[in-house]
């Protein structure tokens, strides 16, 4: 199965956070082919690893694999519009034929 | 608290430790807030702003915290290192830390909204490491493109700018000149405690640099343009110079090492912190009475610095050596500094700013510029004056005693740069040349000196190998003589003395003669009478003897006869009476 590493960084417990966490989650259920691994980071807690991943923004979701690297900022509103961009599409789903 | 107190709060400082803006911000940046330091590229804010963390930790114990958009650590102090900062080892020392923040457009994609904690995260966590009290954030301009939302960025840069100043730390923000407005992005609005411009131009071909502190709320600053330049060991402001001329007048005289320019000039030469100018043509001798002065400030154990814009250092020493002056002595010791510059390297600007550096690096008490007429060709007479000015004013408000030679094409009192600075110097020194029966020799004269009573004689100026003369000069029917004429003169008047002199002698010897004579004739009439005398005196004896003789006769004759009565009343005839 192929390896996904997710790194969700937020700051606080906010509700816009709790959002984005809930979000992160709903989006690892739809990888469910796939072998995910999904890290929550609450820089307010851990200050000193937004500068590993040279975090800024907040939330900040990263995906460190499969490459390339992408990173979404934001409330991530829209799970499947978050995975097209991070180009991981849900196994099992059909191609759509145009 | 005073009625000034109330009335004029002042914002308590952050002196930034950058030569000349803190006494154009009479003080430093304002304490605990945040300051916008604009500019384009390439005009120095990541400089300046480095420069504020570096001497905040180096001279004021405040540590502080870079944030870098743009360069890692390493380039960071790379860059510095030639500016003498030792980056790494400040970091070591926990009184520097440097945060690089990499914003790669291209990896981001915005999908709703969000928020900069990882920005303050850092920030917060880079402060509490160390407990810094200065921050610097360069270039945030970075921000705005990394992000397409403006409006959440501009929300989170106001909240930005709040946090830090509840931190109650003093940081500088960069950001990049718009075309016609201050910020690209408007950040001006929220950065509103005080706003520094930095302009990088080309005028003239030199590129110049100014700063300009746009606005500082609650402190009266300086509102002009200050040129500055990035020196080897920092930042260098010009130093705002006093807009009144309300500096000391030292009433103190220092010797110009000419001792007959000393009598000259009221005795003593040229006044303490006074300015000197020593007009004249090509080889009149100007740059020697420079050397002179210095040399004479050596002497008296003071320091010297000569800013050389047309010769070598070596050629300078050269040419003193042949009229007998050795500067290399001081040079040894440290007394003199000789700065050899090139007039055309830099503008009018940045030479000011760069001569009043090295002064204030070296200290000096008399400084000599030889010559100012290099400046010609760098600006227009009004720029020229204004530097000039600016320049003398500084020297005067430092004590410095200054001399400046100036080329001039003429011999003529007004000229270009001359009549440019005439009215700023306190004393003017003329050399001219002195042209007579195919001949060129030098004459120095005091046009003004302004509060002392000096020589209005023309002198004549010689350079000999043991140094310098100031003699007389003739001023006969055909004009001033000096150098051969004069000579011609000098001797043409012994002969004429010698003359008169034989002429007399000759006379007494006349008249020597004459009284020879006369008593020699004086003695001979004497003689005469005395022999007549002599004559006269026999003749008398003979006459008496004669006549003596007669009477003994007689007497003899009359006893032959019987006579008895003495003939001339002798006592030995018996008397016949008494029979």
């Amino acid at each position: 199965m192929e390896k996904v590493v997710l790194k969700l960084y937020v700051s606080g417990k906010s509700p816009r956070y709790k959002r984005a966490i809930e979000e992160a989650h709903r989006i690892r259920e739809k990888l469910s082919g796939y072998d995910v691994r999904l890290e929550v980071i609450d820089i307010r807690e851990h200050p000193e690893v937004a500068g590993d991943d040279n975090i800024l923004a907040t939330p900040t979701l990263i995906k460190k694999l499969p490459p390339p690297i992408r990173r979404i900022i934001g409330d991530l509103f829209d799970s499947d519009k978050v995975l097209m961009v991070l180009d991981l599409a849900p196994l099992g789903s059909k191609a759509t034929e145009i | 608290m005073s009625e000034k107190d109330r009335i004029e709060p002042q914002l308590p400082k952050c002196p930034t430790g950058i030569k000349g803006l803190d006494e154009i911000t009479n003080g430093g940046l304002p304490k605990g807030r945040p300051t916008l330091l604009s500019g384009n590229a390439g005009s120095g804010k990541t400089l300046i702003a480095m420069e504020f963390i570096v001497k905040g930790a180096l001279e004021y114990d405040e540590p502080g915290v870079f944030m870098s958009f743009e360069e890692s650590d390493r380039e960071l102090a790379q860059n510095v290192t030639s500016l003498g900062w030792d980056l790494e080892k400040l970091v070591k020392e926990k009184k520097i830390q440097l945060s690089h923040v990499k914003v790669d457009r291209s990896e981001i994609v915005e999908m709703g909204d969000f928020e900069l904690e990882g920005l303050f995260a850092r920030l917060e966590h880079a402060i509490d490491s160390i407990g810094a009290r200065r921050v610097v954030l360069d270039t945030i301009e970075v921000l705005f493109g990394a992000f397409t939302n403006r409006a959440i960025l501009r929300s989170e840069l106001q909240r930005l700018f709040r946090w830090l100043k509840e931190k109650g730390v003093t940081a500088i923000v960069t950001v990049e000149a718009g075309e016609n407005t201050l910020t690209r992005h408007g950040i001006e609005e929220y950065v509103s405690d005080c706003v520094i411009f930095l302009d990088n131009r080309i005028v003239n071909q030199s590129a110049i640099r100014r700063l300009c502190v746009v606005k500082y709320r609650g402190t009266s600053h300086g509102t002009n343009e200050y040129p500055f330049l990035i020196a080897e060991d920092g930042v260098s402001l010009l130093p705002v110079t006093s807009l009144g001329l309300d500096y000391k007048v030292p009433t103190e005289q220092i010797s110009t090492g000419i001792d007959r320019l000393d009598t000259m000039m009221g005795g003593e030469g040229y006044f303490r912190a006074s300015s000197t100018l020593v007009s004249g043509q090509s080889g009149t001798g100007k740059t020697s009475v420079a050397a002179f002065f210095v040399d004479a400030a050596c002497r008296r154990g003071e320091r010297s610095l000569v800013f050389c814009f047309e010769e070598s250092t070596e050629q300078l020493l050269r040419n003193m050596r042949s009229i007998g002056l050795d500067l290399t002595p001081w040079i040894k010791n440290g007394s003199l500094k000789i700065q050899t510059l090139r007039p055309w390297s830099c503008g009018l600007e940045q030479h000011l700013v760069n001569m009043i550096k090295i002064i204030e690096d070296f200290k000096p008490r008399c400084v000599a510029i030889d010559p100012i007429s290099s400046f010609l060709s760098l600006g227009t007479d009004l720029q020229i004056k204004s530097m000039l000015c600016s320049l003398i004013d500084y020297l005067k408000m430092n004590q410095i005693t200054g001399l400046f030679t100036d080329l001039s094409s003429r011999d003529e009192v007004d000229l270009a740069t001359t009549s440019s600075v005439s009215s700023l110097i306190d004393t003017w020194i003329m050399l001219i040349n002195i042209e007579n029966q195919g001949e060129r020799n030098r004459g120095l004269y005091i046009v003004k000196s302004r509060g002392m009573a000096h020589s209005n004689q023309l002198r004549e100026f010689l350079l000999t190998n043991h140094g310098v003369d100031l003699i007389d000069v003739y001023v006969g029917p055909e004009g001033v003589l000096a150098g051969a004429t004069r000579l011609t003169q000098e001797a043409r008047q012994k002969e004429a003395e010698m003359v008169h002199r034989q002429e007399y002698e000759q006379k007494q010897r006349l008249l020597e003669i004459k009284r020879k004579a006369v008593e020699r004739q004086i003695k001979s009439m004497r003689e005469e009478i005395e022999a007549e005398e002599e004559e006269l005196k026999k003749r008398i004896e003979i006459e008496m003897l004669r006549e003596s003789a007669l009477t003994n006769d007689q007497v003899a004759m009359g006893k032959m006869r019987g006579i008895d009565k003495p003939v001339s009343g002798n006592k030995e005839t018996p008397a016949r009476e008494s029979e």
